[in-house]
């Protein structure tokens, strides 16, 4: 039975435990940073980054919205980066749990089309080994029946983790509650990805690539448009994104 | 805390103010959200939308300095509309008392004022006592001069036009607030009030929490699930080390500091102990002299006798009336009156307001010791940035200190929860835990005085001084055992035996305890209660999240303080649903009560405020030394010219200090028109002397940063990221500009104020990270506590035209 996350924002304080618990647990070391305005730090993920808590504010009917998103690979269904793989072995997709998996054989992928395939803009390349790296959902973990380190270490409740079909009944209850409060909840992907969101207002409030929107694609399958016709416009992004 | 963590969630509703709870107790924050899970409206008030705000149901922004007339307002709207709790407030606060007739209180002064001392006599603010010398009472709160009566008159003042235009919170927002907390006042509701530095560190800092106080007992809110007044206690220890006294007023327990107008046992006991006539109040101080007498005990061991005071006489005393405290002691080393110190486990350098007068200070010292981790703006002060290594003579020491994970020991938290924490790894190389440095330093001082003899070796060489530093050997002692055998009541103690509970304390050298509120702690019978783990409650106890076998509370192991409040006279809680305790077949379940006696209406019973004299909740205050109700006073330094209120800008009696370096801005100062106040974040501990050195850490905060409103970015040509400086009357400062829709500018008195925020923990000794923000605080601090106003002061910004710091 596959594994997933729900990653619940409405109860998210943006304390970056999950952030520095992910480096920590892989043994990272720090990449070095400006403050720049803003207290989202990295400004972005990186080879040593796998979980970046972006943070994202705006004005709306005189009330601030402060809306925190714990970002880290989703890792799909149907994968997009394992279907723009070209090298056999190095994306694999664990089975048992559903994750993943980059291995050291992806230093022979074309990181560029890696990355462009990938909807939400996850994948990183290591400089120095030349691997293409991103979460794992600590499978190392996982494994051994512990909790992935960023939810070990949540204790709002935002990060939670389980089999599948148990998430998905959660994601459920807790859209039903949050909508209460904030009509515009929704969950992001969630049919097609093993990490969802629960976010409370529009998702483009809180990451350009909180979500993969297929809206405009129609007449293509989801696979289809996210690997291959929407690729290009994913390296636009990642230009203006710099 | 009167209550504890897990018992927010039992709250109706959530007042979070002088706190950023979210960011400053991360973890705990999880029992917030489960209040508001439950309903519970999470209503956070300060002046930056903060990570707590985010997640609250609403953020009110108020300017700095300004609480008590934002919560004046509310006290006026209960009363204006009814909404306390009479029973309540009739049986338990001193709303019934009669005031004498010499109180009085004329435009902003209390009645005894002092000009010249700036100091109250206070002996006017006394309560007004029958032939028996039982404080008067009028229980239909209609005397003019009952408590009730004062204290509506004293709010009255507390319009709503008037606390919107001081406060810059909008009439809609104050009465949002009102309305949605005034609604614990029903006796089956409660609210509680959270609230850190936010409240405590200003000129009026004892005032704020006093306020609230008030605010709680009208709406009978203390006592209750779910409701009291929470201090949110800070990471490092700051519960456990302030009740055993990391402040110089005090002694383990919250007893006071001996000085020389005491000079015998007798004085001290004598001068300290307080009597009541009223046979219903259990007074629970009068047992003092126990504890005292104990506790010496605990340090002089069979050197402390009844010929000495118990070891009283060996004391070193203070001079009455002064001040030891933080900003007292840099100014005296400023002043070349201090020759060395000891610094464990804190940054003056860094948290001090003033610091490059508190750094000058430093440069005046023969030598200074420093327990630490790491390296930091204290230890390094000799080569900061500016000045000259050659001409500083201080001779420094750091002595390596173990890492939390590197010992073992106890730590108390906000809730007084007193808990035992495991070695997880060995300390690095030749670092130590803290209390064995103490113990091994004062162990060569006694070497040496027995070697070599010395004037008065006494208060040395008799302290039953332990060989080393053993934690679970210190636990025993903090606890204390019987020092000979004894028999209280029917039953007999052996010598030797640890003491049950502080019940068993004796005033006459027959037991030991290093501190009297940790006494039932570490007993015979049940080992270290401080490692319990146990899960296990009764239905009762889990309706209200109580866990009386999860490590130890104190006292005697209560968790919700003052807990007979939340019954009615017959014993039957107010809100059935929730209750603490509940007087059934003749004895008390649920909570341990605050104390066993029976319900008021058998008349054996005592009035549930046991630690006042008169056993009441105080709404009227008459010990504090700004006053018996809390007044608004603007900010040391303020950006307005008069207020409202009265004549009185400032408080009457806050503390200056006062030396070349300690200048102040002058009401609305054209000069530095901008409010500023400071924070700690989630990201870095204190000063960042630790954290700093954390890298994830420092990568996630890298660096010195101010948080501005766009208006104000505007108006002085800043934009986001740019580096800024910024100038108070004592220093300057270069950040970067955080510019955010979560700081707002303020309309005070009709005219826009706007306030910056910025964290303290950035220092010199990180590279390029920035240094410290207190190079721009004042020396001022409350009256009662010295707590230095690091919340509220003035400054001015602009784009940085060269950077040196970041």
């Amino acid at each position: 039975m596959p594994k997933a996350f729900l990653i619940d924002t409405s109860r998210c304080t943006a304390c970056r435990g999950c952030q520095v618990a992910c480096k920590e647990w892989k043994n990272f070391p720090a990449v070095p940073t400006k403050q720049r305005g803003t207290h989202q730090n990295p400004p972005d993920l990186t080879h040593y980054n796998f979980k970046l808590v972006r943070f994202s504010e705006h004005m709306e009917d005189g009330t601030v919205h402060w809306n925190f998103f714990p970002d880290q690979c989703r890792h799909c269904i149907d994968a997009p980066c394992l279907a723009a793989s070209a090298v056999p072995g190095a994306i694999i997709k664990d089975e048992a749990s559903g994750a993943i998996i980059y291995t050291a054989k992806t230093v022979k992928e074309d990181f560029a089309s890696i990355r462009s395939a990938c909807p939400y803009d996850i994948p990183r390349k290591d400089p120095k080994t030349k691997q293409i790296v991103k979460c794992n959902m600590c499978i190392d973990r996982v494994q051994a029946n512990l909790l992935p380190i960023c939810v070990k270490t949540c204790a709002m409740g935002a990060m939670n983790f389980g089999e599948r079909s148990a998430m998905l009944k959660l994601a459920a209850e807790r859209l039903v509650t949050v909508q209460r409060t904030f009509p515009k909840a929704q969950l992001l992907n969630k049919d097609d990805v093993s990490v969802i969101y629960l976010v409370t207002d529009a998702p483009a409030t809180y990451h350009k690539f909180a979500v993969a929107d297929a809206s405009d694609a129609p007449g293509m399958t989801r696979k289809e448009m996210l690997a291959g016709a929407f690729a290009p416009l994913r390296k636009i992004a990642q230009s203006v994104q710099g | 805390m009167t209550n504890h963590f897990a018992d927010i969630g039992n709250a109706d509703a959530v007042l979070i103010m002088g706190s950023n709870a979210a960011e400053h107790h991360p973890i705990a924050f999880k029992w917030v959200l489960r209040a508001k899970d439950k309903g519970a409206p999470v209503i956070h008030v300060d002046p930056k939308f903060s990570r707590t705000s985010a997640r609250s149901s609403y953020h009110v922004p108020l300017r700095s300095g300004t609480d008590i007339p934002f919560m004046g307002g509310m006290i006026k709207y209960i009363l204006d509309n009814e909404l306390y709790f009479k029973e309540y407030v009739v049986e338990y606060t001193n709303s019934a008392f009669i005031v004498g007739e010499k109180f009085a209180f004329t435009d902003g002064l209390f009645s005894g004022y002092d000009l010249a001392k700036r100091k109250y006599d206070k002996s006017s603010w006394a309560f007004e006592k029958d032939a028996n010398g039982t404080p008067k009472r009028d229980t239909t709160l209609s005397h003019p001069r009952s408590v009730f009566q004062l204290m509506k008159k004293h709010y009255s003042r507390y319009t709503l036009e008037e606390v919107s235009s001081i406060t810059g919170v909008s009439q809609d927002d104050l009465l949002k607030v009102y309305k949605a907390y005034a609604a614990t006042g029903k006796p089956d509701k409660s609210g509680t009030v959270l609230y850190a530095l936010g409240w405590t560190q200003h000129t009026v800092g004892v005032q704020n929490i006093r306020l609230s106080a008030i605010m709680q007992l009208l709406l009978g809110n203390i006592g209750v699930a779910g409701g009291g007044i929470n201090a949110l206690r800070g990471e490092p220890n700051v519960q456990g080390s302030t009740d055993h006294c990391i402040l110089y007023h005090i002694i383990p327990g919250y007893l006071p500091m001996p000085h020389a107008g005491w000079a015998t046992l007798a004085d001290y006991q004598k001068a300290n102990t307080p009597v009541s006539k009223d046979p219903l109040s259990a007074n629970w101080w009068q047992n003092k002299p126990k504890y005292v007498v104990s506790l010496f005990k605990a340090w002089f061991g069979d050197n402390a006798t009844p010929e000495n005071g118990f070891g009283y006489d060996m004391l070193p005393k203070i001079e009455p009336g002064e001040d030891y405290s933080y900003m007292y002691l840099f100014d005296r080393m400023y002043k070349g009156k201090i020759k060395g110190g000891f610094v464990y486990g804190t940054n003056p350098a860094q948290s001090v307001p003033n610091s490059h007068k508190v750094r000058k200070a430093l440069d005046k010292l023969d030598w200074l010791v420093v327990g630490e981790i790491h390296h930091t703006e204290t230890s390094e002060f000799w080569h900061r940035p500016g000045a000259n290594p050659k001409k500083i003579k201080t001779e420094v020491f750091l002595l390596p200190s173990a890492q939390r994970g590197e010992k073992e020991g106890t730590i108390s938290n906000s809730g007084r929860w007193h808990m035992w924490h495991y070695k997880a790894a060995e300390p690095l190389g030749q670092s130590k835990a803290m209390g064995a440095m103490v113990v091994d330093i004062m162990n060569s001082v006694r070497k040496l005085y027995q070697a070599e003899g010395g004037t008065y070796s006494d208060p040395v060489l008799k302290l039953d001084w332990p060989a080393t530093y053993e934690p679970d050997d210190m636990a025993k002692r903090i606890n204390g055992k019987f020092t000979r055998d004894v028999k209280i009541g029917d039953k007999e103690y052996k010598k030797g035996q640890q003491v049950p509970t502080f019940v068993q304390l004796q005033a006459d050298g027959s037991t030991s305890s290093l501190n009297w509120l940790y006494c039932g702690g570490y007993t015979d019978a049940d080992g270290n209660l401080s490692k319990r783990r146990d899960l296990t409650q009764t239905p009762m106890q889990a309706a209200i999240n109580l866990f009386p076998k999860f490590s130890w509370a104190w006292p005697v192991n209560r968790r919700i303080l003052y807990n007979r409040a939340s019954v009615d006279l017959n014993g039957k809680p107010y809100a059935p649903a929730k209750a603490v305790i509940a007087w059934e077949g003749g004895k008390w379940v649920g909570d341990v009560p605050d104390g066993g006696w029976p319900p008021m209406s058998t008349g054996k019973g005592k009035y549930p405020f046991i630690m006042q004299t008169e056993g009441h909740g105080q709404l009227y205050g008459p010990g504090r030394e700004d006053g018996p109700f809390p007044e608004h006073y603007e900010p040391a330094e303020t950006p307005v010219k008069s207020h409202a209120f009265s004549a009185q800008l400032s408080s009457p009696v806050y503390k200056r200090i006062q030396s070349d370096m300690d200048v102040l801005a002058v009401p609305a100062d054209p000069r530095f028109p901008i409010v500023l106040t400071t924070y700690s974040m989630t990201e870095h501990w204190c000063g960042g002397g630790d954290t700093r050195n954390t890298p994830p850490l420092l990568e996630a905060e890298p660096q010195q940063y101010v948080e501005m409103s766009p208006q104000l970015a505007e108006e002085k040509g800043i934009k986001n990221g740019d580096v800024v400086v910024v100038e108070s009357a004592r220093g300057k400062v270069e950040a970067v500009a955080m510019v955010t829709i979560r700081m707002r500018p303020f309309k005070v008195q009709g005219r826009i104020i706007h306030e910056i925020g910025m964290p303290f923990c950035f220092g010199w000794t990180t590279r390029k990270c920035g240094d410290a923000t207190n190079r721009l605080t004042p020396s001022v601090g409350d009256p009662n506590t010295t707590i230095p106003e690091y919340k509220a002061s003035l400054v001015n910004i602009r784009k940085a035209t060269k950077v040196t710091e970041l």
